[in-house]
């Protein structure tokens, strides 16, 4: 693996951060309505991106995971100011405004999406990988989802059929406790996810999910695997999210008092002590990038509001290749 | 009389319906501790306790399954989506075996189970969250399909599913949870099957169901002011769909628009269409209109999905589209 420097923890400080800070944006204007639908923020869980950029080549492997994706894309180098036009509707967002929040997508990058339906993306993952191997490129695909996705159907054919065709994936459970209000606890006999892997035969194990370094070393493992023909791995990255599951979420099923001590570990936190403990950089200086990442965020934000909604046509136009497919009509 | 709100008349349904019936449970995703996603379920864990109130995983394939492999044997279960969206991971358990079971078994296993939750978009979720399944599931001999439109009717009609002896299909909205509406203290029950004139008119007949039937509302009241006297009916049930009243009305007025949030290719408006021209042919004074969603996958930005969703505005200019005003 690439050796963790001094400015590896710099950036993954300023990255971590401004995904954080984007993310709390997003929040306060879908406060103001400017942004609708669901929003499903990923505070709490950025160790498990800024890790995993650490182990892998952005531009051979590749990036799926389910709703939860304002900044996985961010990460693979989208512009985040299309991230943020996308959620306004904007015709400069990464999908021209038709896909939400939901729905983030970036081909150039890398970035297959933003998956709405729980468990839609596992399936998906490993046909990415399916399709490196066929064509024998080098590319490893890494196929996100939730502790709640594990126990739909599409994870476990997949997983047997990526074993059994050995393909090119990394399976990557960000457990954050909850499903929407369900704990853990309550879907399964067994709690620990990542035993799932056992009875494939596939390569398996827990991670630190709020500890970058841990996260880099097992998804470094993992990819290598991959990449020389050791086919799947399934990894269990141990994480919480502070936030609500969407906007409207009262979060009866949990303390303040639990919400309080993840924090205690936050991944943001961990980093910074580092920095500061090992002398990378000095308070002040911290303080600095503080500053020109609330500048970035608000640039982003300036350029969401400032962009032009899409033409109508779009939603027509970018259902089919075919130019001149005949639609029905729907109204008068 | 009392008004209560949607979620509010769905509850009451089942608990009653539980109470009665020690066979019937609910089992859905967040439907128990979580009191329902739209909180459709409240207070029943608390009631009937965890073997009847009963979370599952997100599990859509083997949850309604196993409701079903129940309902073969002796159960009557109501199982919750938390929409119809994702009823789409299960949907080879509703179509396959639910509907089937019985005429393939030769009559001799009754399904006796209610699969309900919300259908159709719910504001600006984008093409996976915003999809509407009457249709689908009218299509599929062995299921009934019920779409309710208000507090009223979903009480009654909701009792009368989970009493129905066969699988039913049962939708409601994200947002008509919180719509409020007078219902009578006590028991009832609305049969299936049956439309409901909601509003009385003589120039034109608009047939609708479920949550865009308020639109319906909206532009008659419009046209009123300009002297176009509209009679809406709500079919309330999709299948078996109630082709008298529709023929009844179409009959006095001569004229027909149908309002449907779906796609338009092969819609229950469709269905509507042909039975009318087939059957009211020589009483029709201008071809009938149908308003629907665009043919597309909804799209997320506010000004597409505003123009994705058909509103008030299209049915006045179908209205008098067919009055060729
Ligand atoms: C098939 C399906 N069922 C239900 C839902 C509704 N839903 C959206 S997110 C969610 C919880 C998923 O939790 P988890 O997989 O742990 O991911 P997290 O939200 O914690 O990132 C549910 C039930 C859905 N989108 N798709
Ligand atoms: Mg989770």
């Amino acid at each position: 693996m690439k050796k963790v420097t001094k400015e590896v923890y710099l950036k993954w400080y300023e990255d971590m951060l401004f995904w954080r800070k984007f993310e709390d944006k997003l929040a306060a204007v879908y406060i103001q309505q400017k942004v609708r639908g669901f929003l499903h923020l990923y505070n709490g869980q950025e160790a498990i991106l800024a890790g995993t950029l650490h182990a892998i080549n952005p531009k051979t492997d590749k990036l799926i995971t389910a709703y939860r994706n304002h900044v996985q894309p961010i990460g693979m180098g989208v512009d985040p100011k299309r991230v943020m036009a996308e959620l306004y509707g904007k015709a400069t967002g990464t999908s021209q405004g038709l896909g939400g929040s939901m729905h983030i997508f970036s081909k150039e990058h890398n970035f297959y999406g933003g998956h709405g339906i729980v468990g839609g993306q596992i399936p998906l993952g490993a046909g990415l990988a399916f399709a490196d191997k066929y064509f024998k490129r080098e590319g490893v695909t890494l196929c996100y989802m939730g502790d709640g996705a594990v126990r739909q159907g599409s994870l476990h054919e997949t997983f047997n059929l990526a074993m059994l065709w050995n393909l090119p994936v990394v399976f990557i459970c960000e457990n954050n406790g909850y499903a929407m209000g369900t704990s853990v606890a309550r879907t399964s006999k067994e709690q620990e996810i990542w035993k799932l892997g056992l009875g494939f035969d596939m390569p398996c194990g827990p991670v630190d999910g709020m500890d970058p370094v841990k996260v880099a070393e097992a998804v470094h493992e993992a990819v290598e695997r991959a990449r020389k023909g050791g086919g799947p791995t399934f990894l269990e990255m141990k994480t919480y999210r502070y936030r609500g599951h969407s906007m409207s979420d009262a979060q009866h099923y949990r303390t303040k008092e639990e919400v309080e001590e993840y924090k205690k570990i936050d991944p943001i936190t961990q980093v910074k002590d580092i920095i500061l403990k090992k002398k990378y950089a000095k308070e002040s200086e911290l303080k600095e990038i503080d500053k020109s990442v609330k500048a970035r965020v608000s640039e982003c934000e300036k350029f969401a509001e400032e962009s032009p909604f899409p033409e109508k046509n779009i939603m027509y136009d970018a259902v089919y290749e075919q130019e001149d497919y005949p639609f029905l009509p729907h109204k008068l | 009389m009392r008004t209560i709100q949607f979620r509010e008349a769905v509850c009451e349904a089942m608990s009653e319906e539980m109470r009665k019936d020690e066979t019937v449970y609910l089992m859905g995703e967040e439907v128990a501790e979580y009191n329902g996603a739209y909180k459709a379920s409240k207070g029943m864990l608390d009631e009937f306790g965890p073997d009847r109130v009963i979370d599952t995983p997100i599990s859509e394939l083997g949850f309604a399954g196993i409701a079903v492999g129940s309902a073969m044997n002796g159960n009557k279960p109501i199982v919750e989506f938390m929409t119809f969206n994702f009823a789409l991971v299960g949907i080879d358990q509703i179509i396959n075996n639910a509907a089937k079971i019985r005429q393939m078994s030769g009559g001799q296993f009754n399904c006796p189970i209610v699969f309900r939750g919300p259908t159709a978009s719910a504001g600006q979720l984008a093409a996976t969250h915003s999809q509407a399944f009457e249709s689908w599931y009218a299509n599929t001999p062995g299921l009934k399909v019920i779409v309710p439109s208000n507090p009223y009717d979903a009480k009654g009609l909701l009792k009368s599913a989970i009493q129905d002896p066969d699988p039913v299909i049962f939708m409601e909205s994200e947002q008509m949870y919180g719509d409020k509406g007078e219902v009578p203290e006590g028991e009832y029950t609305i049969p299936i099957g049956v439309a409901e004139i909601k509003r009385e008119g003589k120039d034109v007949t608009i047939v609708s169901f479920g949550k865009i039937i308020k639109e319906a509302y909206a532009a008659a009241e419009e046209l009123e002011k300009e002297g176009i006297s509209c009679e809406i009916i709500d079919l309330r049930t999709v299948r078996p769909m109630d082709h008298d009243t529709i023929l009844k009305s179409v009959k006095k007025t001569n004229r027909l628009v149908i309002l449907e949030e779906a796609w338009p290719f092969g819609n229950v408006a469709t269905e509507i269409t042909y039975q009318v021209q087939s059957q009211a042919f020589d009483y029709l004074d201008a071809p009938i209109v149908k308003i629907n969603t665009a043919d597309t996958p909804a799209p997320y930005s506010p000004v597409l999905f505003k123009e994705w969703l058909p509103n008030h505005n299209d049915v006045i200019k179908a209205v008098k589209k067919v009055l060729y005003k």
